[in-house]
């Protein structure tokens, strides 16, 4: 922290005003609401509230489905990351090759980030529609390709769609961090060590380790809440109910089969997921790595 | 200039990159330059046809949602609003947040820090329902209002602002307090010029995020009045030549900001000068 500050005076109030006013009226009101929700169960009419401990957790454990979302959520995210991970470094990689043209190479690589998930959803809908989708005849083609019956099929179709944006993310922050290594180290290791493919993955590799965790974290979280977008605007679940990932389903239940209390349940556990996931990360990971 | 392998090589790579990129929005583009009826007996078009100027209109004017009580155009001032007032208040807000984290001696300066950073963990889509209920109390659904502040808070930006002031010698503060300067005339003369390229930087970065919301605007809005683009695609009626048309209209606000303002945004989050 700063040695020189300003002494506690009443203008802090004001200059905290905004933010804090939005957060508490927006975001920890509703979460508490999440809780009262998860703990309770709320009659047909809606007019009674009863206090029912664990057991909307109970019958979210008990429900198959939930299982199907959370094997898909894993799988989903788990890809997402491996594909826009490899692809983004590639790409990063040579970016950072070349002498000629590095900057017009950035900006034509990088505006799909832009580019809103539900929008990107909608453009996939167009390869993959059985009319004059072309990825769709393309893998009809080659295997058979039928996302409406096929659950691996469905899977390819996702991981396609949801890949495409990413890969400009994993792009710019590979890019980033490659850029910040510093020459001499580099130099250092083309006298140690004469293949370069070699030093690559010995010297330079390790070096990006932080910006990889951090890119692991940006694409799991990509992941799990911002493909809804794609997800609703593509598949809907589909072949029945195999695509749907954990959000998606949580507000499924919530929305078109009015169960509140399941939803908030649902939140919860996904709360839960994410901050063990955060804690993994600051506690396991960030101890392991190298940084310069 | 150190290289790992030759130059033509990566060459190939990133242009074979640059391809997949552009080669599908280039196929929307040019086929919804074209009569519905072609696309529907031949696929997907790579040629221009000669269509654009009224397929574009046509969308823009006249086409709407379910009701037709809407046109894109209207969605765009939607979007528009939206993403400037997201923008906006987030930016200032964080701003002044991260102010009073970084520059002012304040003992449950911990406790603020956490209140504000542990909301990364809950974001919109795992409280949406009881959002929405917390809206309907407060009479604002079917409103901008009830759009923009809801996402207006973001613990990412304040975590930005908080890093950036971080790097500012103490010195400035220093020389400002001998100046006679108060927390006011800190912030305003000194802190907020000082953050030029990262005020751009995160308003960019919240824009987009606000522009590109879709389950909010779905959810908030039952009146197509306050219908935005990213949701009204899906809502969208009419033939498949004004929906490709439309798609590649929703994307040319936030792709242009990034192109346009590259620079200040690469430069704002990974803070190199």
């Amino acid at each position: 922290m700063k040695k020189v500050q300003f002494k506690s005076n009443y203008s802090q109030y004001f200059f905290l005003a905004p933010q804090l006013g939005i957060l508490l009226i927006f975001l920890y009101w509703p979460i508490i609401q999440t809780f009262r929700d998860a703990f309770t169960m709320q009659d047909a009419f809606g007019f009674g509230r009863q206090f029912v401990w664990f057991d909307n957790f109970l019958f979210i454990f008990d429900d198959p489905a939930y299982f199907i979302a959370f094997k898909f959520t894993i799988i989903y995210s788990f890809v997402i990351t491996l594909v826009t991970g490899a692809i983004g470094l590639l790409l990063a990689v040579n970016a950072n090759n070349v002498m000629h043209g590095k900057s017009a190479y950035k900006t034509l690589l990088i505006w799909p980030y832009a580019i809103a998930p539900a929008v990107v959803g909608v453009m996939a809908n167009y390869f993959f529609s059985e009319r004059f989708g072309l990825l769709y005849h393309l893998f009809n083609d080659l295997w058979g390709f039928n996302w409406y019956e096929s659950v691996f099929d469905s899977y390819i179709y996702l991981i396609i769609a949801g890949s495409w944006k990413q890969i400009s993310a994993n792009f710019i922050f590979f890019l980033a961090g490659l850029q910040a290594i510093q020459k001499s180290v580099i130099e250092a290791s083309i006298i140690d060590c004469k293949s370069s493919f070699r030093r690559f993955w010995t010297i330079t590799f390790p070096l990006l380790m932080p910006t990889t965790f951090f890119l692991i974290i940006i694409n799991i979280t990509y992941a799990f809440f911002d493909t809804f977008g794609i997800i609703d605007t593509t598949t809907i679940g589909a072949p029945s109910g195999e695509t749907r990932t954990l959000v998606y389903k949580a507000y499924m239940d919530g929305f078109r089969g009015l169960d509140l209390g399941s939803a908030g349940a649902q939140s919860i556990m996904m709360m839960l997921i994410v901050l063990v996931i955060t804690i993994f990360q600051f506690r396991y990971i960030e101890g392991k790595i190298h940084y310069n | 200039m150190i290289r790992y392998f030759s130059s033509n090589f990566s060459h190939l790579i990133l242009l074979i990159g640059i391809f997949i990129m552009i080669i599908p929005v280039w196929l929307i583009f040019a086929s919804s330059t074209h009569t519905a009826s072609i696309i529907n007996t031949q696929g997907l078009q790579f040629f221009l046809g000669d269509k654009f100027l009224e397929n574009y209109t046509k969308v823009l004017l006249y086409e709407g949602g379910f009701f037709k009580e809407i046109t894109a155009l209207k969605m765009f001032l939607n979007s528009f609003l939206m993403a400037t007032g997201v923008a906006f208040l987030s930016v200032i807000s964080s701003l002044m947040t991260a102010y009073v984290l970084v520059y002012f001696r304040v003992k449950y300066a911990t406790l603020l820090f956490w209140i504000i950073f542990i909301t990364i963990l809950v974001p919109l889509e795992l409280r949406i329902f009881p959002t929405y209920s917390v809206m309907s109390t407060l009479n604002l659904v079917n409103s901008y209002w009830g759009l923009i502040i809801p996402i207006s808070a973001s613990a990412i930006a304040t975590l930005f602002f908080r890093q950036f002031y971080k790097t500012i010698p103490d010195e400035l503060l220093e020389s400002a307090k001998l100046d006679g300067a108060n927390t006011w005339r800190f912030f305003i003369d000194f802190l907020v010029p000082l953050s030029k390229t990262m005020i751009v930087a995160m308003f960019i970065f919240m824009f987009v995020f606000g522009y590109n919301q879709y389950l909010w605007p779905i959810l908030v809005t039952s009146s197509e009045q306050y219908w935005t683009v990213v949701m009204g695609l899906k809502m969208m009626s009419g033939s498949i030549v004004n929906k490709f048309a439309f798609v590649i209209m929703s994307m040319i606000p936030p792709v242009l900001i990034i192109i346009v303002l590259q620079k200040y945004f690469i430069k704002g989050i990974f803070q190199d000068k």
